[in-house]
């Protein structure tokens, strides 16, 4: 069953960053672009000793910095050799700049 | 426009990968491509065909374009079909079957052949060589000397060079008692000298294989088939099968026919077309540019480039200008390294030699001019790649010449690739074998960079890379492609760091957004940020306009990320020294927030490990120090001994000068790590001699300055730069040298790769002579930098972003 919650307003992200997201006791990371996209990810990565919103990104490529792993925003699909994928979360914003994460 | 029509004569590496240049440059939307193959096969790497001889390969293994090829890029091939006649004035070429097909543009690339020295007897009455007489040039020839060797005993190779020792060892392997028979005074006399030639001997002989100068065969004995030779010095040697690597002969005759002007073969401009027909090319072995003809394959790989970049128009100003011939080949389990003159020419070169016969390793350096013209290396080539890239570029050799010998200081004896097993892994970091990179270059990644981008091998530490470089050319059989981008300061941008600095300074580019958006179209590549991010820093100091999602992580919240997540906190220490109440402050502070670990760096500072993002603020504010920059590609730390104060030896003020150091250049930007030091003498106590930058005291207010040392995953000790009269010079030829790096390093680059590819020559000539007249450029742009730069810790007063050091933000709050 999906459930969509309103987690903040996105100036809680400075644009081109993520941050981390407490949502329903899940971690969430949450990306905004310049151009005002915004993508979430799972918060944890799989060695699970690091976290997404360290990461270094550009449009929708994400690159882990502990071990230069590479994803697809949109899709969470790895990117480059030996990369599992990434769960993501549907996300949008309101009209009064609000994210909305599905879980 | 209509499609033109391009026939390719010669199926061989030359014309494939000329083809193959076209395609890549679009040449397929232009013209309608047909090939002409002597041979029946698609075309193969001929360079691996002793493989083929000592079985270790197959034919289907030595292929680069199999016959789908052709198909999936709509190239029309005849294979097996000889070109016979070209008619240009028609613009027609016919094969021996009479195909027939019309051109608009032509290439020759119809190779050479092996060349069968006039012997009586070679011949049978059939006008076909004799029974147990075999050229050695193609698949076929492998085929038929392997089926051959099977009921032959004695087996005599004609020809001492390359081709032929490979294929007595061959012979040695399929069984056979195998001999060399060799016309000049030494074997491999194109490359290899006298002393080298005779070591080569000794070791062929230790296998086995026996070898005969200076002998000239006269006759091919024997009735119907081969029984032996006999020699113009009256002597005989008796065997049942002969092999002919006497050189080759350039395929020009066709170029003869058709009235086009051939001397050695047929003559080529600088854009590889004929002389005499702007619309007939000619590349490869059949080709006499500038009065010569190569046979080795680098050249070819040239070769074709310009000849695709001029006819598909892409860039009509590319032009060949000739190849200098460096070779790296293996010859009975012994490699060779070959480059340029074997002998001193002139009265001012220079010779340096080293030998160790019983091993077998011999090193022979010519010098001319503090510049490579010639080398040797046989038995260890641990340093090839570095003499040929010299030798290539023509670039200064470093003062130190036993270093462009042998590997200071560096650990292990190097096992050859040949002997490496599938399973050994060359890249650590990654945990990549030279067999996954095997497999990668079989899936067709041609260059260095796509098997790195492909593997990950060498994007670790990097230590790896020039080995998985030389492994992708073992690989590759000498057809190893460079990619562009290697050259470029980020692989999203193809520009080099000088054209990216001047574009960003004429555009005026203060942030990294700007950049991608000027230069790159507006895409984003997350990985050139960081690079981008330090060279504007370093280019606009306070006028940069910071992006912190352009920045790695360290750099956004100001330490060294952890691998489990948390950060190290690790205060100023100039030189290692503090106030009782500062290391009080420390040690509060680490039980306050209750770090995992408190560790002292290699770098004479406190490393508090194991710090939570959310409490950076708080353990910077209740340190009360700056910031000790242990976390970026940036200064430092300037080590110290104890110095004139307290040590019994002490020449200088070791300690004094470190915090002069470490307070004017702390947190300056740089493409890669700067680590300092500082000693009091030369006894060096603080490892000076091996730092990016190193200022030893050798008394009378005296300092030397090194430069380039390293004591990482690489060891080399610093190349003294100058040395000055006081601490004040000493801190301006330091600055100075840190800008030189700054704006002409590669990112990542540190100051030791620097200094050995611009040689201590050029960077002395620079920094201390001022050649280039720009020292007070650089003076001026370091002092900019040393003035703009912060205490990144008072962020804990005034983060710079929303939520800067926040681990997570509960959902729902406003």
């Amino acid at each position: 069953m999906t459930k969509s919650v309103l987690i903040g307003t996105v100036d809680h992200i400075p644009p081109g960053e993520g941050r981390n997201f407490i949502v329903e006791r899940e971690k969430i990371a949450v990306f905004r672009t310049h151009a005002g996209e915004v993508y979430a990810t799972q918060a944890a990565c799989h060695q699970s000793i690091g976290e997404r919103t360290v990461a270094m990104w550009a449009g929708a490529t994400l690159v882990c910095p502990l071990h230069d792993r590479t994803f697809d925003l949109r899709t969470g699909e790895g990117i480059g050799p030996d990369c599992a994928s990434l769960k993501i979360y549907p996300v949008a914003l309101t009209e009064n700049s609000q994210i909305v994460v599905t879980l | 426009m209509a499609k033109q029509k391009l026939v390719v004569i010669g199926n061989g590496m030359a014309g494939a990968r000329a083809v193959e240049e076209v395609l890549a440059r679009g040449g397929a939307d232009q013209f309608d491509i047909v090939m002409f193959g002597d041979e029946v096969y698609g075309n193969y790497n001929r360079i691996l065909l002793s493989n083929l001889l000592n079985g270790s390969q197959t034919a289907d293994d030595i292929l680069i374009n199999p016959l789908d090829w052709y198909t999936e890029n709509g190239i029309k091939l005849h294979a097996g079909e000889r070109v016979e006649a070209l008619d240009r004035a028609a613009k027609v070429v016919v094969s021996t079957n009479g195909v027939r097909e019309h051109y608009d543009k032509l290439l020759i690339a119809t190779g050479s052949r092996a060349f069968i020295p006039p012997m009586a007897g070679a011949y049978a009455s059939d006008g076909k060589l004799k029974a147990g007489v075999f050229g050695y040039r193609t698949i076929d020839d492998c085929a038929a000397i392997v089926e051959y060797a099977k009921k032959s005993k004695a087996v005599v190779t004609i020809g001492g060079g390359l081709l032929g020792l490979e294929a007595a060892r061959a012979m040695t392997v399929l069984g056979c008692q195998s001999h060399v028979v060799h016309l000049a005074g030494h074997l491999l006399e194109m490359q290899l000298d006298v002393p080298a030639g005779a070591m080569l001997k000794k070791a062929m002989e230790g296998m086995g294989i026996q070898v005969h100068l200076k002998k000239l065969t006269s006759e091919v004995r024997g009735k119907d088939k081969v029984e032996g030779l006999a020699f113009k010095d009256d002597t005989n040697l008796d065997c049942d099968m002969v092999i002919v690597a006497a050189g080759i002969r350039p395929n020009s005759e066709i170029g003869v026919r058709a009235g086009l002007t051939v001397e050695r073969a047929i003559v080529v401009d600088n854009h590889m077309r004929s002389v005499d027909d702007p619309n007939v090319y000619v590349v490869g072995e059949c080709a006499q540019h500038r009065g010569r003809v190569y046979g080795l394959v680098a050249p070819l790989w040239d070769q074709g480039k310009v000849f695709a970049d001029n006819i598909t128009a892409k860039n009509t100003s590319s032009v060949y200008l000739g190849s200098k011939l460096a070779t790296k080949l293996k010859v009975m389990g012994i490699e060779l390294a070959s480059m340029g003159a074997t002998e001193p020419s002139e009265e001012r070169d220079e010779v340096i030699q080293f030998t160790e016969p019983k091993k077998g390793t011999y090193k022979k350096l010519i010098v001319r001019d503090g510049r490579l013209i010639g080398s040797i290396l046989m038995g260890d080539i641990s340093k090839a790649a570095y003499l040929m890239q010299a030798f290539d570029r023509d670039s200064p050799l470093p003062e130190e010449r036993l270093s462009l010998l042998f590997d200071l200081g560096t650990p292990g004896t190097k096992i050859t690739l040949d002997e490496m097993p599938a399973d050994a892994q060359v890249c650590n970091c990654n945990g990549v074998t030279k067999g996954v990179i095997g497999a990668c270059v079989a899936a067709g990644k041609r260059s260095t960079k796509s098997v790195m981008d492909a593997t990950r091998a060498g994007m670790g530490c990097g230590s790896c890379k020039s080995m998985v470089k030389e492994v992708v050319e073992w690989f590759c059989g000498g057809d190893v492609q460079e990619d562009p981008s290697v050259h470029y300061y980020v692989p999203s941008i193809p520009l080099n760091k000088a054209e990216l600095i001047k574009a960003v300074r004429e555009q005026g580019l203060r942030s990294v957004s700007s950049v991608f958006k000027a230069l790159a179209g507006g895409i984003e590549d997350a990985p050139s940020k960081p690079a981008l991010a330090s060279l504007l820093i370093t280019l606009w100091s306070n006028e940069y306009i910071d992006e912190r999602g352009a920045r790695f992580i360290n750099d956004r919240v100001h330490g060294n990320i952890q691998k489990d997540g948390t950060f190290s906190v690790v205060p100023e220490m100039p030189g290692g020294v503090c106030t009782p109440a500062e290391l009080r402050r420390i040690a509060d502070a680490a039980v306050k927030y209750n770090v995992s670990l408190v560790k002292v760096t290699g770098g004479q500072r406190i490393d508090l490990v194991g710090v939570e993002k959310d409490d950076l603020p708080g353990i910077w504010n209740d340190l009360g120090m700056p910031a000790g920059y242990a976390w970026g590609k940036s200064y430092r730390t300037c080590k110290a001994c104890i110095g004139t104060d307290f040590c019994r030896f002490g020449l200088g003020d070791s300690m004094g000068l470190a915090l002069k150091i470490e307070r004017r250049f702390r947190g300056i930007e740089s493409p890669g790590k700067l680590k300092l030091a500082t000693a009091g003498c030369p006894r060096n106590c603080s490892e000076a001699l091996i730092k990016d930058i190193g200022v030893v005291a050798i008394g009378d207010g005296k300092w030397e300055i090194y430069v380039g040392g390293a004591g990482g995953a690489h060891v080399r000790k610093g190349d003294l730069l100058c040395v000055v009269d006081n601490e004040d010079a000493a801190l301006l030829y330091a600055g100075r040298f840190m800008q030189y790096y700054r704006e002409n390093a590669k990112y990542k680059e540190r100051t030791y790769t620097f200094l050995e590819r611009l040689g201590i020559e050029r960077i002395r000539t620079v920094v201390i002579e001022d050649s280039d007249g720009i020292a007070a450029e650089l003076d001026a742009a370091m002092k900019r930098s040393t003035d703009a730069t912060y205490d990144p810790w008072k962020e804990a007063e005034a983060p710079k972003t929303a939520n800067q050091f926040a681990t997570a933000i509960a959902a729902g709050e406003a």
